[in-house]
């Protein structure tokens, strides 16, 4: 029971940092990434478009930083209203 | 032309890994400095060498272990944790350059620590929570820099390179930090994360593009080029933030 417990409580630890490391309080930055990295896929892997995934990919990242600090912004600006 | 792009990738990562290490050091030597100074030297050198064991077993566990992983697999995780990573250190930068979020300040970290512990100097545990203060500073920060040298540096295969290079920055920071002690304020932090935020960006889009099979123009000097493109993209953010954005005062940030 003991044992249990402390395995249990490792493997929360653990996945409660991974959460917190990659999620936090921007999980529309980790949500932008997946959804990149899976567009990315396929249109490099599966479409074998080259060119359009070298434009994309980075695109789709300052569209997300973007994104993430204007929201960011906007909630600032409300708060000062 | 190899020799252009081994050193172009090989400069960057130097750069990534040292900054990313310096910021992270200029952090938990604040904290050592507090309770060292408050508390005495012993259960502050005892809390914080018990961290760099615990963190150093980390990088032996697990270091070796991320070699064996197929490349492409490897870089397509790593670079997609790096991008996450990269954009939430770039996009805090951002906010704290346009004043919309308050800038990390030593000296009021240091000063916060401090009074954390003057005010359980009469706690019979007085060593016990110097010791936890010190090594929960350093491995908390440390564990940043560990994750930094383990995923930038087996997926350049660089992993020596990376480690020398951490430690040559928290000895370098560990040095100056003591040899000016409480004037770590001054470091310019805020520009350092932004530079470290950048670069985790670019080798994040680098790599994860290598694991999804992207052929980059120019191959790693591309690296060279993201860098500029997100140094681009970044100041002009922060100059729509900054436009009308309400003045924060410094004070103590995560």
């Amino acid at each position: 029971m003991n044992r249990q417990w402390i395995v249990w409580r490792a493997v929360k630890g653990f996945g409660m940092f991974w959460w917190d490391f990659l999620v936090g309080d921007t999980p529309e930055l980790f949500v932008a990434a997946v959804v990149t990295l899976g567009a990315i896929a396929l249109i490099s892997v599966t479409g074998h478009a080259n060119a359009a995934a070298v434009i994309v990919l980075p695109l789709l990242a300052i569209l997300s930083l973007t994104a993430s600090v204007l929201r960011a912004r906007r909630a600032a600006l409300r708060e000062r209203e | 032309m190899l020799a252009t792009t081994v050193s172009t990738s090989a400069v960057v990562l130097v750069g990534a890994v040292f900054l990313a290490c310096a910021v992270e050091m200029v952090e938990a030597l604040t904290i050592v400095l507090a309770v060292g100074q408050t508390r005495g030297w012993r259960s502050a050198l005892q809390g914080t060498f018990a961290a760099l064991v615990v963190l150093a077993a980390l990088v032996a566990a697990f270091g070796p272990a991320l070699v064996h992983v197929p490349i492409n697999a490897l870089r397509l995780v790593v670079g997609g944790v790096l991008l996450i990573f990269g954009m939430q250190w770039l996009r805090k930068a951002i906010l704290r350059a346009g004043g919309l979020k308050a800038r990390h300040d030593e000296d009021e970290v240091y000063r916060e620590a401090v009074a954390t512990l003057d005010a359980a100097a009469s706690s019979p545990n007085r060593d016990r929570i110097a010791f936890v203060m010190a090594f929960k500073g350093v491995f908390l920060e440390g564990l940043e820099v560990v994750i930094a040298v383990l995923t930038l540096g087996t997926s350049a295969h660089r992993l020596g390179l990376a480690v020398v290079v951490a430690a040559v920055a928290v000895v370098s920071v560990g040095v100056v930090g003591i040899a000016v002690a409480r004037q770590l304020s001054r470091v310019p932090e805020n520009a350092m994360k932004m530079g470290v935020g950048v670069m985790l960006v670019s080798f994040g889009t680098f790599w994860s593009g290598e694991g999804l099979h992207v052929k980059w123009p120019g191959n790693d000097v591309a690296l060279l080029g993201f860098v500029g493109l997100y140094l681009v993209v970044t100041w002009l953010l922060v100059g729509v933030v900054r436009r009308d954005a309400p003045r924060v005062p410094r004070e103590v940030a995560a």
